[in-house]
């Protein structure tokens, strides 16, 4: 199975709102049915489109009533309305009513110069009013294009017409340059497909940022009635029109095939015809179409014998093994046998998810494999809803769950791929999950927990201010008197925390689950017999470790910030001037560059496979799932490095500086007489004991006044594009790659840092300029010169972030961002500071003393209270009980 | 100076610093404690509805007040103030059924806020732009007034656009020198507000540099009728706006993340004009002109936004301390994005290249 998506960069434009397409939708607007005309559109959206086309061409219908009343319609429908519209209409008074509707940008599905020139632009210029993209058919006075020639001169010349007298953008415009049946008998026609291709090639290749889109179906026609052999071809000529550059494309969105996945000869048959590469190709494709008819596909040269087994066992096996080729037949051949829908998630697919379990459960499956056990089980459900919304219109019935969890990440935070890992295990056993996503409100998370009767919430959270802000979602759990579980999880949280500081502040249960292998066994406590045993475990267990905390504070001896001071490290201070002072873009970093500075033991720690890379690989426990997981990493790595599903972009500056105190002055230039900003640094407070070790903070490793030293910062992401890609993968319920995509983006985030410091080192600062590392000596950071991040432990003070942001124009020059909390936005970056002293090392602030609180505020322009709050989770002392003393 | 001539010398002052926009004309006017004969004068003293609270007929009623209001503003150090035609369609007006006299309005108001200008101008030459307010009217196109029958409109965009088109055309015989479409809290209207606006300078042969500003209705980020910011700015950017931002409805602190999200993605000049917080139990607004202050200052560092102004709640003394907040502070750098098919629904799809 190959897990890396071809249909990444393809637009998908769900066809079965489309009454030209699909009788089913056509009778559900001829008979009035708006309730279920918006039951299909929500299918197609659940289903994975991109765009949902709307087209209600038919005779007995009154086009421009019919769009107005099915648009407004949709416009309250948010699960719907979220995704663009698609106006379909060859009626120019149908596409204009439509768009009188669309509060969005949408795309006009189409126009032509079938009626010449000054129709068309005078189309183009009303379609650009209203503010949409448009698709072009390859149509004009003398008819509709049909070889590679007159496609693409239509093309080209519409284009220019487009660009040079409406001003419209070029990348709005979206051509069709007619895909027609092949295999037809007619000897004209068997260029169709060739002609197609190429015309798209050349058209991707001569109109800079044009698309090209086309109606796929049409290339099958021929084959009526055999639907094995109309999704090979279809598979087929996607995989080539993909290629020579089709980006959108009108499809069912739920029964995309992959190329690789159609059976060999018959993909050979296929692609005769389609490339018109022999004379007899349709006969062979006939011959073979007999024998195919009706029946499955075939697997080549896999062991296949499980496929003999009774169904339940064949769903079993397929989630076991994270099989999701069969999945779809094998459920509705289990549908078709069971009373109801719902008795198959209940039957056989919950019984091959208890297996899963177990064997997770007891160590023999690992989190790469469960979360592809559950995309297996995601798909097998999305199959089956329809069929339950059905029966639920028909009966009135609800389904049911085990049980329902709010996740969301809280508010100021945008990191989401363990939170996303918990829902999916969650899910696959039955529970229904509500994911909230990022960045979400208190209020928010409260609301919906309330609004469909919740069983707990899950919390999440990466940086150290959303601790806060778990604190406060607590508090008002308390406040709005909320009964239900509390479950705290992400990097940053801890028994400890938790115990201090959230559970104190809500009297329902609040449980810390520190890895997600814990999620499902704490959630099935809590919410079957075994709950009051649990809270209070909990609570025995949260009174102790707020104990062992507290005892823990008072052992530790703080110095005076005055006496640290007079014991920060004696250094020489031989500072070499940077190649450039002010600011350098890297506006799109080469992907295929940051890979070899990948490091991969944070990688599969994301997946909670613990161990060093590469010897996991060989690990007797984990080694296994360690290498399926690193194999199809690696496919996905290089496809999204040549197909570059995501920019990197970053900048790095470098200024005159000298420290002051604990600050580091950065000056407007080389006199150094204006201050252009300041970076503050906080200092080591624990006694180390005389003459033993200096206390030290990032300022010491900058020269006083007198000496010419420099300082540098950097920002970079590896993330634009990486939510559009995550999206992508989850509306075709494909979590695992989603998720996978999420974290091979976070490691190259840091691997461009890395890569960004080694320039830095040999040529920008040039302080190392012969500097030669194996990969090893990378990883382990044996270089000179150190790139501390605010928020880590050498400066825990997340504000510092926003200096660096403002002295290298960060937002302008990368689309990056801080969110209120100081997450950075995209999730995938990495920003710090860069300093070339030989002696510069990576150290632990540790807790620090009032005093010194008292001091960095008076720096910062703050008041204490706004000190202590970012300060917060280094703090020697608790706030409130100093405040009370 | 002559339009033109303003419009060029406010671009030039925008690329160097934070334009600075007018405050509230609501909670400013409520200080002068005006009576229903205030709302009437001689001219509609007939009228068979009360009038009161229908502040953009002040331009007909009490016209000194009015500017007196602009003049406190530009003498807090406005470089921009907004006509009083906020309601001023055939559409807000059929409230008080004053229909009939909405051109006039926008007429009056747009002369009365330039010949305050003009004086100003004339006395340092430092230019002060009139910007004709177009507010969002009181229906919706893309919502149902009916809960239980939600494909029911009580608008069409025809005659929004239409409505539209006619306040436009007032607004430029006035002499205002920018359009500024306002408190949006459905893109559909807007897109009917683009309409009309170019229907007019089709009409007129007077072209003025568009301004749209979005209203976040609360903290989940969205516009009541549902979009994020993000798919706003991709369902208006066809209107090559001189500048895009975000007002009312929010206090600054409530605000500042959108309009981070805004000032990511929008491909122009960004402008904010937050209320003075939200409105406390007792319907007044809690933020202090100090307290504003504070978040103005961080938001112009922070490179947001390249005009700023205050909403529903702030007075002269807000404006003036925004003033100071943003003096010197370099203004957002426009960022150029890729070209891409950048699509909306309630929520943005951006294709791949």
């Amino acid at each position: 199975m190959t897990t890396a998506n071809p249909f990444a960069n393809f637009v998908i434009v769900g066809e079965r709102t489309n009454v030209t397409g699909s009788a089913k939708f056509r009778k559900l607007i001829e008979a009035d049915d708006y309730q279920g005309a918006l039951v299909v559109a929500r299918q197609q959206v659940e289903s994975g489109a991109n765009v949902l086309d709307v087209n209600v061409d038919a005779a007995m219908i009154d086009g421009p009533k019919a769009m107005t009343r099915f648009l407004n319609l949709i416009a309250s429908e948010p699960d719907i309305a979220k995704i663009p519209l698609m106006i379909d209409s060859s009626k120019w008074e149908v596409i204009e009513a439509g768009l009188k509707c669309a509060q969005g940008k949408s795309i006009v599905n189409s126009i032509s110069m079938k009626e010449g020139e000054e129709k068309f632009l005078e189309a183009a210029k009303r379609v650009r009013r209203y503010g949409a993209a448009v698709v072009v058919m390859a149509f004009d006075e003398k008819g509709q294009a049909d070889t590679e020639e007159r496609k693409v001169e239509i093309c080209t010349k519409a284009y220019h017409l487009l660009t040079e007298k409406a001003h419209f953008p070029p990348q709005d415009i979206i051509f069709d340059p007619n895909i027609f049946a092949v295999a037809t008998g007619i000897e004209e026609h068997a260029d169709y497909a060739v002609a197609f291709i190429n015309a798209t090639r050349r058209i991707r290749e001569s109109l800079p940022h044009a698309h090209v889109s086309g109606g796929v179906s049409n290339v099958s026609f021929s084959f009526r009635g055999n639907e094995p052999v109309r999704e090979a071809m279809h598979a087929v000529f996607l995989y080539h029109a993909i290629r020579a550059g089709m980006d959108m494309g009108i499809v069912n969105a739920g029964s995309l095939t992959l190329y690789d996945d159609v059976e060999p000869e018959l993909r050979d048959r296929v692609e005769d015809v389609l490339l018109n590469r022999r004379n007899d190709a349709t006969e062979r494709l006939l011959e073979f179409a007999e024998s195919v008819k009706g029946t499955k596909k075939k697997g080549e040269e896999r062991d296949l014998s499980w496929r003999q087994k009774p169904v339940n066992e064949r769903l079993s096996h397929a989630l076991v093994h994270g099989i999701n080729e069969f999945i779809v037949e094998d459920t509705e051949e289990a549908r078709l046998r069971a009373e109801r829908p719902l008795h198959v998630i209940e039957g056989p697919l919950m019984d091959g998810m208890g297996v899963v379990g177990d064997l997770f459960g007891a160590g023999k499956m690992f989190l790469p494999q469960v979360v592809k056990s559950a995309r297996v089980m995601k798909q097998a459900v999305a199959h089956l809803i329809p069929f339950m919304e059905e029966e639920k219109q028909r009966t009135g019935m609800a389904g049911k769950s085990n049980g329902k969890i709010v996740m969301a990440t809280v508010k100021g935070d945008v990191h989401d791929i363990g939170k996303n890992i918990v829902g999916v295990v969650l899910q696959c056993n039955g529970y229904e999950v509500d994911d909230l996503g990022v960045m979400v409100p208190c209020d928010k998370i409260l609301a919906r927990a309330k609004e469909i009767g919740a069983d707990a919430i899950g919390l999440s959270g990466l940086i150290t201010p959303s601790l806060d802000e778990m604190v406060f979602v607590a508090s008002e759990m308390q406040r709005t008197g909320l009964k239900l579980p509390l479950l705290i999880g992400g990097a940053t949280t801890s028994r400890t925390h938790t115990a201090v500081k959230i559970a104190p502040a809500y009297a329902g249960p609040t449980i810390y689950v520190n890895d997600a292998s814990k999620a499902v066994p704490v959630v099935q406590k809590l919410l079957g017999t075994d709950r009051d045993k649990l809270v209070a475990e909990t609570k025995a267990d949260q009174l102790v470790a707020r104990e062992q905390y507290l005892a823990s504070q008072d052992k530790r001896p703080r110095l005076p910030i005055a006496k640290a001071r007079e014991r920060a490290p004696k250094l020489e201070y031989k500072p070499v001037k940077p190649s450039f002072l002010g600011l350098k873009s890297f506006e799109t970093y080469p992907l295929a560059e940051l890979v070899p500075y990948i490091d991969w033991t944070p990688f599969f720690a994301s997946w909670d496979l613990v161990g060093r890379y590469p010897a996991i690989l060989q690990d007797e426990i984990v080694g296994e799932a360690a290498r399926s997981l690193f194999t199809d990493a690696q496919a996905m790595l290089k496809q999204l490095v040549a197909e570059n599903w995501v920019k990197a972009s970053g900048v790095v500056g470098f200024w005159t500086a000298n420290s002051d105190g604990d600050d580091i002055v950065l000056w407007k230039d080389e006199n150094r007489k204006y201050e252009h900003a300041r970076l503050h640094t906080l200092r080591q407070q624990m006694d180390k004991g005389e003459g033993k070790g200096a206390n030290f903070a990032l300022s010491d490793f900058i020269a006083p006044s007198g000496t010419r030293d420099y300082v540098g910062a950097f920002a970079v992401t590896a993330g634009i594009g990486e939510e559009d890609v995550a999206i992508r993968f989850r509306r075709a319920n494909d979590d695992y790659s989603a998720i996978l995509a999420q974290a091979l983006c976070d490691r190259l985030a840091e691997a461009f840092a890395e890569a960004m410091h080694a320039k830095v080192r040999r040529e920008l600062w040039g302080y190392a300029k012969t500097e030669a590392l194996s990969y090893d000596d990378f990883i382990a950071e044996k270089y000179k010169g150190i790139r501390p991040a605010p928020g880590y432990p050498a400066q825990p003070d997340h504000t510092e972030k926003r200096t660096i942001f403002d002295l290298l124009e960060a937002r302008a020059r990368t689309g990056m961002d801080l969110t209120e909390s100081l997450a950075m936005t995209p999730p995938s970056s990495v920003s710090g500071l860069y300093f070339a002293h030989p002696q510069a090392e990576y150290f632990g602030v540790g807790r620090i003393d009032r005093d010194q609180v008292e001091d960095y505020a008076r720096r910062k322009g703050w008041d204490l209270a706004t000190a202590e709050r970012w300060l917060a989770p280094i703090l020697s002392y608790d706030p409130q009980i100093a405040k009370a003393g | 100076m002559n339009r033109d001539q303003r419009i060029a010398a406010l671009n030039a002052e925008m690329a160097k610093r934070i334009l600075i926009l007018d405050g509230s004309m609501g909670a400013y006017l409520q200080g002068f404690g005006l009576t229903n004969n205030d709302f009437h004068g001689e001219r509609f003293v007939e009228h068979p509805r009360a009038l009161k609270g229908n502040n953009d007929l002040l331009v007909l009623t009490r016209p000194d007040i009015v500017a007196k209001v602009h003049a406190g503003y530009l003498d807090a150090g406005v470089d921009i103030i907004e006509t009083n035609t906020f309601s001023a369609t055939i559409i807000s007006q059929a409230e008080y059924a004053l229909e009939e006299v909405a051109y006039e309005l926008n007429v009056e108001g747009a002369r009365i806020a330039r010949e305050i200008c003009d004086k100003y101008e004339a006395k340092d030459g430092k230019p002060r732009a009139v910007a004709g307010a177009l507010g969002p009217t009181t229906k919706l196109l893309s919502m149902s007034p009916e809960v239980g029958d939600p494909g029911r409109r009580d608008c069409t965009f025809d005659e929004m656009a239409k409505a539209y088109e006619e306040q436009t055309r007032g607004l430029i015989e006035g002499g205002s020198d920018l359009l500024l479409i306002e408190t949006i809290t459905d893109t559909l209207n807007a897109k009917a507000a683009l309409w009309g606006a170019w229907e007019a300078f089709d009409q007129t042969g007077v072209e003025l540099p568009l301004w749209i500003s979005g209203t976040i209705t609360d903290k989940s980020g969205r516009t009541l009728s549902g979009q994020t910011v993000e798919a706003f700015w991709n369902s208006l950017a066809h209107a090559k706006p001189w500048a895009i931002g975000l007002n009312c409805a929010l206090g600054p602190a409530d605000m500042r993340a959108f309009l981070a999200d805004l000032s990511r993605v929008a491909e122009c000049a960004v402008s904010a004009y937050p209320n003075a917080g939200l409105p406390n139990a007792m319907g007044a607004y809690d933020e202090t002109p100090h307290s504003m202050e504070a978040h103005y200052a961080e938001w112009a560092k922070a490179g947001l936004v390249n005009i700023l102004g205050g909403c529903c709640g702030t007075t002269p003394e807000h404006i003036s301390h925004l003033a100071h907040a943003v003096e010197g502070v370099k203004p957002r750098a426009i960022p150029q994005h890729e070209a891409r098919l950048r699509l909306a629904g309630l929520e943005p799809f951006t294709a791949a290249a």
